[in-house]
């Protein structure tokens, strides 16, 4: 099959290796942190301003962060401690952000205040969703309660599980679906429920059909009637998807599972979908039926130099470095630090960085892993063109994202570009490709503010 | 000290040294089998090329300042096919100056690999043919199967192509002149390579062990060659003339596998590369029919190279969920 596609050059994918070590291993939760510092801004759209003040005592699920703007979630303490320091400091992405940090007693206190959420309608839904801060969690971390709330002249049909988990190294969705099915499953029929959706479709890849047995098997337990809640019109069905990249992104997960199409610049609730990630939904139910909101995260760690490479639960905001100690340590010196998969993660540049609300998996690579090819000449081979999702043509917008061609680059649909990083991964020549097209879509959106202050300009005059 | 630098942090393991290394392994059968034909000094031709190109790219890099890339492979298959490209009595120093044109004219002063617009191979032979016609119309008679072949063949050829330029392939020669005393190989002798020619051109069969070699590890896809046969064929076929000999004799076969399916001179998208083998094979025929020369590969290829842009252009793949332009930049 795939030879025959590889004959035909049909392929709109990549196969880069799946190294799943860690997908026997359940998600165990570490505990002993001694000091958090929670980032109030972890998501897409403005972040929060702190509630708490330095001294403060916190327990864990106590708010300490409050929603500066309508797309903003709440921040919560996840140990229990003393508020140290409350300060500005540079996100791993180069965004400022201001960071409460949290000296632990030692207790693990939970917040006595927390009760689960009394739920009568949409509206008291989205808000509970909201008040546990819950963002997508395959990565993205766009606010679940906006995405969960789509512009009332959009009619959704359709829930989409995201349980593809395409990004190699990463096993912590697969897990969820092994070991927490029955609260996806309530997840799922709870969201479709206040959103009016009649279909719930799980995705997920033919490299785990234990993961899909166990889906299935929950979901119909919860068909019996086991977990109380409402019944979709249409049910719920597990599809199967051939393991490639880039299968979990959004726009390509809708394509294959239900050959809709996302128009470019468009929404998936413009063909009437919404997608939530697998872990998203299980971390909302398990708020809804304990009122905990998320403050813990589960995350592969692995990579060359980790000794002793598995799924872990952190506490958010606990430095990276104290998550490899608590964790076994490392067998070599760590030579680059991804927050997320290899695809798609951010290479940060402190080993004392928090966790984060939207981390799946910490990867710490060895000097050798670390190492990447050196950039030659393109020879337009087309493997770019081949392996992007969203059929763009890499080659040429890295070409006008190199010549600063705002124009040109438009014309070739740059903004449609998911940054999947396909093309950079499978390009002979090495390039940088989608660095550069990230580049040029800045350029973009530099002109396109430049034109709206010409307009307004034109106007008052 | 981390390192840090922009996702992906992982690598396919294809390299561009890589491909064209597989590109030279898929040579090795024509290679080898222009030694069983022609004797020694047709893979002597190919080794020399091959050199003589590498040689070339390494100090023109040098001369230019520029970083060195003859690593990467790319001349030494320019070289190959310059070579396979030629009849087997070249004079060396014909070799060199091709190799010297292809390298450092086509290839560097464009900008290096990537950026040439034609295919150097394709350019130096044509450069080469309206240079030197006299020593590369000389086709002898094969030393080794010289009795399977009726000389009259060869000697017609060079009798008969005065205006033929280089890439005439005896058969073809053949069949533009048909007289009584030519007479064309049998279709096994052709397919063998048992018959006058260009050293790499003659042997169909390592030419095919070569082209699936390069289908099966990927290098290539199917399209382009297949568009480009397939409508050279049907073109001939429609005009009436033995399509067996056309498919089998002249640079078609080498062309479909190694030249028409070129990564830098020819489109990435599968209908570009359909458009581009359609027009390379309807030119082709064309120039084989009714133009001078009986061989037109070459000059159908780098006419379609200087049209590929153009193509490109045309067959641009349509994003997914692309917003027809509602409104136009204004600047
Ligand atoms: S990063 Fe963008 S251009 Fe590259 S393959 Fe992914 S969608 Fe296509
Ligand atoms: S994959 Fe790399 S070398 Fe091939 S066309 Fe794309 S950018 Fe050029």
């Amino acid at each position: 099959m795939k030879l025959k596609l590889r004959w035909l050059g049909l392929s709109q994918a990549i196969h880069p290796a799946g190294n799943k070590h860690t997908a026997n291993q359940s998600i165990v939760p570490l505990t002993g942190f001694k000091e958090v510092s929670i980032p109030l801004d972890m998501q897409v759209g403005p972040g929060c301003k702190p509630t708490v003040s330095k001294g403060d005592h916190v327990n864990i699920g106590d708010k300490i962060g409050e929603p500066l703007g309508p797309w903003s979630v709440p921040v919560h303490a996840s140990i229990s401690g003393k508020v140290t320091k409350i300060e500005k400091q540079i996100l791993s992405d180069g965004e400022k952000a201001e960071y409460v940090t949290i000296e632990s007693d030692g207790k693990n206190t939970v917040s006595e205040t927390l009760e689960p959420p009394v739920i009568t309608d949409k509206e008291s839904f989205l808000k509970a969703v909201r008040d546990a801060g819950l963002v997508g969690l395959g990565g993205a971390a766009f606010p679940t309660h906006v995405k969960l709330n789509p512009p009332p002249n959009k009619t959704v049909d359709t829930l989409i599980v995201n349980a593809a988990e395409c990004e190699p190294y990463i096993t912590t969705d697969h897990r969820i679906a092994l070991d927490y099915a029955d609260d996806v499953i309530y997840g799922a029929l709870i969201t479709a429920h206040w959103c009016g959706i009649d279909t719930v479709i799980i995705g997920t890849e033919d490299n785990k059909p234990d993961a899909a047995r166990s889906l299935e098997e929950a979901a119909k337990r919860a068909k019996k009637g086991e977990c109380n809640v409402y019944w979709p019109k249409n049910g719920i069905t597990v599809k199967m998807l051939p393991t490639s990249y880039p299968t979990g992104a959004e726009k390509v997960l809708i394509c294959l599972l239900m050959n809709r199409v996302v128009p470019e610049g468009g929404l998936p609730a413009d063909v009437g979908v919404i997608v939530q990630n697998i872990t998203t939904l299980c971390v909302l139910a398990q708020s809804l039926k304990t009122g905990m909101p998320l403050v813990k995260k589960a995350i592969t760690l692995d990579g060359g130099a980790v000794k002793e490479p598995g799924n872990y639960e952190v506490p958010i905001g606990a430095p990276i470095c104290d998550v490899i100690e608590c964790a076994g340590g490392t067998v070599s010196e760590p030579a680059k630090i991804i927050m997320g998969g290899p695809m798609m993660g951010v290479a940060v540049d402190d080993i004392a960085r928090p966790i984060l609300k939207n981390n799946n998996a910490i990867l710490i690579f060895d000097e050798k892993e670390a190492k990447l090819p050196k950039e030659s000449a393109c020879i337009s081979c087309g493997r770019c063109l081949r392996a992007c999702p969203m059929r763009l043509q890499p080659m040429k917008l890295d070409k006008a994202a190199r010549a600063i061609n705002p124009n040109e680059l438009e014309e070739l649909h740059v903004m449609n570009c998911i940054e999947c990083g396909s093309c950079t991964y499978v390009c002979p020549a090495k390039r940088y490709l989608v660095q550069n097209i990230r580049n040029g879509k800045a350029y973009v959106r530099a002109e396109a503010q430049a034109a709206k202050e010409n307009a307004k300009k034109g106007d008052s005059n | 000290m981390l390192h840090v630098s922009a996702s992906p942090h992982i690598r396919d393991n294809a390299t561009t040294q890589r491909i064209m290394l597989h590109v030279i392994i898929a040579l090795m059968p024509t290679i080898i089998a222009s030694g069983f034909i022609f004797g020694y000094r047709a893979p002597l031709l190919f080794v020399i090329s091959a050199a003589a190109c590498a040689g070339f790219e390494a100090l023109s890099r040098i001369a230019m300042k520029r970083e060195q890339t003859v690593g990467d492979l790319s001349s030494i298959v320019t070289g190959l096919l310059l070579a396979a490209s030629l009849p087997v009595e070249t004079p060396i120093w014909i070799v060199l100056i091709g190799a010297f044109m292809a390298v450092v004219f086509v290839k560097q002063m464009f900008g290096g690999l990537g950026s040439n617009f034609a295919n150097p191979a394709v350019t130096a032979r044509i450069i080469l043919s309206v240079s030197f016609a006299g020593p590369l119309s000389k086709f002898s008679a094969l030393p080794r199967f010289a009795a399977t072949v009726t000389p009259g063949i060869a000697f017609k050829q060079v009798a008969t192509s005065g205006a033929d330029l280089v890439s005439s392939a005896t058969p073809l020669g053949v069949l533009n002149n048909v007289t009584p005393e030519t007479q064309v190989p049998s279709t096994m002798d052709l397919f063998l390579g048992k018959h006058p020619g260009c050293i790499g051109e003659v042997c169909i069969l390592a030419l095919l062990i070569g082209g699936v070699y390069l289908l099966i590890t990927g290098i290539i896809d199917i399209w382009a060659p297949l568009a480009y046969i397939g409508s050279t064929v049907a073109f001939v076929a429609q005009l009436g003339q033995d399509p067996v000999v056309h498919l089998l004799s002249g640079a078609l076969v080498l062309a479909a596998f190694f030249m028409v399916t070129d990564y830098v001179t020819t489109p990435a998208t599968i209908v570009g590369k359909i458009t581009f083998g359609v027009g390379a094979g309807i030119l082709t025929g064309l120039l084989r029919i009714f133009s001078a020369m009986p061989e037109g590969v070459s000059y159908a290829i780098l006419l379609m190279n200087i049209l590929t842009p153009h193509i490109e252009r045309w067959t641009a793949p349509i994003t997914l969920g692309a917003r027809k332009k509602t409104r136009k930049h204004q600047s």
